[in-house]
């Protein structure tokens, strides 16, 4: 029941911030500290979710095959790789350390 | 068609708008396929597939759903989670602030189209130099995104029940691959990547102090602070 709760309550308020930005007037981008804080905090989250994704365990900061994964995804990008390329990679890099043995 | 007259010089109005729907369906597709992997990883976390479905229908921002399921996942409280979906759902507002002028909707057609801002469809707009073209953009991405990335996650979502323990085919690793190439474009200037490698840093040294989905949004702090501190030294 609480995942329905996270799902409903989490769907409306990304709609209305999508709604929001198409109705806000653009004066408020304008303001130094909105855009500011405002650019910068994609960067953060999405950094903050790779690192926490990929080196987070049940107790602390743990490698495995989902770092050896990441390690993929960055030479892919690096190559120019297009998204699903790089998703694809990472997940058979992972899939083939855990297949012979070598990572968790 | 165009609420602009063409530029004696322009490229052919027709053959501009069949370029824009050829690149849109391209991004279109791509996008929609990577759907399946949602539903897997979604499933693999412990939603159902009703609740997973529901999310790709409602929600329909990549990286807010795969936070949230990935929140819920490791144990932490709806409201961690759907905190840390809004979050990520920020640069959707974002987004609509840059798309507002470009697509000139209004009433009932921008309450509609609301629903389909997102990267892909902002990316494939905004560079539009006429309104019909961006339009055709946002409204040929968007849609096509929005039909396949449903489709494709109902398929992940019941393939997944299906398949098992999704370690074995490194979809938990996927997902951490799917973020650093959503974040890739913005690693590529100097002040990107020092707030990006103090972020992760930030929620690493968090994760066994704080409960689990809480990292995430204290590395979204670190924005808070440099953006403050920066907006700071710019003034006057």
């Amino acid at each position: 029941m609480s995942a329905w709760w996270a799902v409903l309550g989490g769907a409306a308020a990304c709609y209305l911030l999508k709604l929001a930005g198409l109705s806000v007037p653009a004066s408020v981008l304008d303001r130094p500290l909105v855009r500011a804080v405002a650019d910068r905090l994609p960067i953060a989250l999405l950094a903050g979710l790779v690192a926490v994704q990929v080196l987070a365990g049940d107790r602390g900061v743990v490698l495995d095959a989902r770092a050896a994964g990441l390690l993929a995804a960055l030479g892919l990008l690096l190559l120019r790789a297009p998204f699903l390329v790089v998703v694809v990679g990472s997940a058979l890099t992972a899939a083939a350390l855990r297949h012979v043995g070598l990572m968790s | 068609m165009s609420d602009r007259p063409l530029e004696p010089h322009a490229e052919p109005h027709a053959e501009a708008q069949r370029r824009v729907v050829r690149d849109s369906l391209g991004v279109g597709i791509a996008t929609g396929l990577y759907g399946a992997s949602f539903g897997a990883v979604s499933v693999a976390s412990g939603l159902d597939v009703l609740q997973t479905c529901a999310l790709s229908l409602l929600m329909f921002t990549g990286a807010s759903q795969f936070a949230l399921v990935g929140v819920l996942g490791s144990g932490s409280s709806a409201v961690t989670g759907a905190l840390t979906a809004a979050l990520l759902g920020t640069r959707n507002t974002l987004y609509g602030l840059r798309l507002a002028p470009l697509l000139g909707w209004r009433g009932a057609r921008r309450i509609g189209a609301a629903h389909l801002v997102i990267d892909e469809s902002t990316a494939m707009s905004i560079t539009r130099p006429s309104r019909a073209l961006a339009r055709t953009g946002f409204l040929t991405t968007g849609w096509s995104v929005f039909v396949l990335w449903n489709l494709f996650t109902l398929l992940g979502a019941i393939g997944g029940a299906v398949l098992g323990d999704p370690r074995t085919y490194g979809l938990d690793a996927a997902v951490g691959g799917a973020f650093l190439a959503l974040l890739w474009p913005r690693l590529q200037d100097h002040d990107g990547r020092r707030l990006a490698l103090a972020a992760a840093a930030v929620a690493l040294l968090a994760v066994p102090l704080v409960p689990s989905g809480l990292p995430v949004l204290v590395a979204g702090g670190v924005a808070l602070v440099v953006g403050v501190l920066h907006a700071r030294r710019e003034a006057p």
